[in-house]
């Protein structure tokens, strides 16, 4: 047996980016079937526009499109494309400055193997089938002479059009400017349990709570924490708790909120186990939420057995014994 | 060798809302920083280091938002230092900039702190569950709530201390004009009629969610003679404690106490109450107003704080007015909400709070807490040059 537990967990969320003036241009204009850079102080034109000019520090305000045509001025070659890379199968990244622009935008180039992509080659930008006002609207890029040889139209370089800088100059029927994009983010971890914690969460398998003491300072934490926090000793001393402890203090659940696993109103209680020194945070059921007060003496109540793992969801709950409260004394410095 | 002394002689902030979608990120804090450097009569070309901060990267989704943000917060050529710690990193990240003026290194130094909460939904991004554990876990009020009752519990305090905190704070707001929060109605009643969210705590009695930036222009003695109205900068603390301790105090914890203690010997200050004029104090939930006069020593532990509350002693027009801008409860965009309370601060000494000014305010307190109330930063602001 593994001296440690691990689960995988996944955080995942749909982030937006308000993507400001600047950008909102470029990516509209990607919407439109233009890229479109922004002339920098030094009459640069770099592609994506910088939102700020990287001498005067004022925004960037004048726009120029350039031609969908370039060259590629370093690469790199991806042999084992990850998930939501643009290609399944090995690609290149390149570094491509398309005519009219002075510095390169780094996309992928559609070629299968390393031997057809080379520093200097010409190169154009595969437009997405549906465009909607993202980076990913040029697909790709890829080779302006195609593999079997022949050369596809190439308008050459020299094709920087200046763009109105006025907004209100534009044309009145396009649709709104892009103002925002969606960027969805999931990262996949593993996570691992102390081999205090892991020690824990096998003796609620076992329907116990174990917890451990500190040499130092006595104090019994409940789950044991590796090293005492109040004086770094390390804990050793392994001890079962009680299965019955008071609420020290509580909260009303009454939001709803984004992955919230238990339905609104619960009771989310400090529970301070007979034996223990810190309180666990748990669920109090059995009552009504009106009616759970500070020093309410309460006992678990466990899944069935055959649901039972490795967590502390294996207690289900905590619901009143009945005793009388507990005395204010006897739980107010744990408040 | 002593410290040197430092000034704020900048302070710029963004107008706050629930969504700010026409500006990124950079255009966030640039809203910000222009403001502070045009305050300060300084250009970037003259700032000699940059300092950023923010909260929890989950909140926006990205890691390491300083290496996209470096162009546009013109930082190439200069040092860019990142802090972070939790909700009071606004507050660290002042005093990590004025660290560097004081120590010497620097004479001119840029700060700047942001969220843009409307990117992502920080009350999922604090819930997030783990493996093997109960998710009872109900974002930043789920977690504060049982303190508040312990406070109440120990100082015994009448329940509608919490509702005057906030009608105060969103009437302040009425004042600020980059405040988020613009509830004009707000009154005592109406806190208490709100919807109780994580009881004790109500709706009304809680931050709201803010896209914002501050922006803080820090410099040297040298520098801050050009400054008609600097904030001299009398002192600086941070401190921190473990979150999970056996019977630690949340309610009044150690680290804050301690905090408190060596600002006050740094200022020079005997006697909080009568030596401080203005008090902009990290109170993202009604109750941490009077749970945090306690523990910085404006009143007696358990009890003096919601007498002073309830006095009327915190009003704008009090004994000892606390957040007049508005505070956490009317703009919270938490990345930046320590430094908003820092700079308003600075902005009481320096006569330039406008409608929310404190009359003759010469010396103030900025504060700042986060994590699991495990981190703490303040400093004192003053019209005159420290003595000491
Ligand atoms: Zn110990």
């Amino acid at each position: 047996m593994a001296r440690t537990l691990s689960a995988p967990v996944t955080v995942a969320f749909d982030y937006t980016r308000s993507t400001g003036p600047v950008l909102g241009r470029f990516l509209t204009g990607l919407r439109d079937g233009k890229v479109l850079g922004g002339r920098t102080s030094e009459g640069r034109v770099v592609v994506p526009p910088p939102e700020f000019d990287p001498v005067t520090h004022a925004a960037i305000d004048e726009f120029v499109e350039v031609a969908p045509t370039g060259t590629v001025t370093s690469w790199t070659w991806v042999p084992e494309p990850v998930k939501d890379q643009p290609f399944d199968r090995p690609f290149a990244f390149a570094l491509v400055t398309l005519d009219g622009a002075d510095a390169p935008l780094l996309h992928a180039l559609d070629v299968t193997a390393p031997d057809q992509v080379s520093t200097g080659m010409r190169v154009r930008v595969r437009w997405a089938d549906e465009r909607v006002g993202a980076i990913t609207d040029i697909a790709c890029f890829e080779p302006v002479v195609g593999l079997d040889g022949v050369e596809s139209d190439d308008p050459g370089p020299d094709r920087a059009r200046p763009q109105p800088r006025n907004e209100a100059a534009t044309e009145r029927s396009r649709p709104t400017d892009v103002s925002g994009v969606v960027t969805p983010v999931s990262l996949d971890y593993l996570y691992a349990a102390s081999p205090e914690e892991s020690a824990f969460y096998r003796g609620l398998n076992e329907g116990r709570i174990l917890g451990q003491r500190c040499p130092s300072c006595q104090k019994v934490y409940v789950p044991p924490r590796s090293a005492c926090p109040s004086d770094g000793t390390p804990t050793a001393e392994e001890v079962e708790v009680s299965q019955t402890g008071t609420i020290t203090t509580f909260c009303i659940v009454n939001v709803p909120f984004l992955g919230q696993k238990i339905t609104p109103p619960y009771v989310s209680a400090y529970v301070l186990l007979d034996g223990a020194d810190i309180a666990v945070l748990h669920l109090i059921l059995g009552v009504e939420a009106s009616e759970v007060r500070m020093g309410m003496r309460v006992e678990a109540v466990w899944k069935p057995e055959e649901e039972w793992q490795y967590s502390l969801e294996n207690i289900d709950h905590f619901e009143p014994t009945g005793e009388p409260d507990a005395d204010y004394e006897s739980y107010r410095h744990h408040l | 060798m002593a410290k040197q002394p430092a000034a704020v002689v900048g302070v710029g902030q963004t107008h706050h809302r629930a969504k700010r979608e026409d500006v990124s990120m950079a255009g966030l804090c640039r809203e910000a920083i222009d403001r502070a450097l045009l305050d300060a009569n300084l250009t970037l070309d003259e700032i000699d280091a940059i300092v950023v901060g923010k909260a929890p990267d989950l909140f926006e989704g990205v890691m390491m938002p300083e290496l996209f943000l470096a162009d546009a917060l013109g930082a190439a050529g200069k040092p860019l230092l990142r802090v972070h710690t939790a909700g009071s990193v606004g507050g660290s990240t002042a005093i990590v900039a004025s660290s560097l003026v004081q120590a010497g290194v620097h004479k001119r130094v840029l700060t700047v702190a942001f969220e843009k909460q409307s990117e992502s939904n920080a009350m999922w991004a604090l819930s997030v569950p783990l493996p093997f554990n109960m998710p009872v876990h109900a974002g930043a009020g789920g977690y504060f709530a049982p303190h508040v009752r312990s406070y109440i519990r120990r100082s015994e305090a009448p329940t509608h201390v919490g509702a005057i905190v906030a009608a105060k704070d969103r009437q302040n707001a009425l004042k600020n004009p980059y405040a988020h929060l613009k509830n004009p109605d707000t009154t005592v009643e109406s806190v208490l009629a709100s919807q109780m969210l994580w009881d004790p705590i109500r709706y009304d009695e809680t931050c709201p969610s803010s896209d914002g930036a501050c922006a803080l222009v820090i410099v040297d003695e040298d520098t801050a003679a050009a400054s008609p109205n600097p904030a001299w900068i009398h002192g600086t603390v941070m401190r921190s404690e473990a979150t999970t301790a056996a019977e630690r105090d949340q309610v009044n914890p150690q680290a804050s106490r301690d905090a408190a203690a060596v600002l006050w010997k740094q200022a020079g200050i005997t006697n909080p109450i009568e030596e401080i004029d203005a008090a902009e104090i990290y109170v993202p939930f009604s109750w941490f107003e009077p749970m945090w006069l306690e523990s910085l020593g404006f009143a007696e532990a358990n009890g003096g704080g919601w007498r002073l509350t309830e006095s009327g002693a915190t009003a704008m027009d009090g004994r000892l007015p606390v957040n007049c801008s508005g505070g956490v409860l009317s703009s919270n965009p938490i990345g930046a909400s320590g430094m908003l309370r820092f700079g308003e601060a600075a902005l009481q000494v320096r006569g330039a709070a406008g409608e929310h000014q404190v009359d003759g305010a010469r010396r103030a307190l900025g504060h700042a807490y986060g994590g699991g109330s495990q981190f703490f930063a303040m400093w004192v602001v003053g019209s005159e040059k420290p003595s000491n």
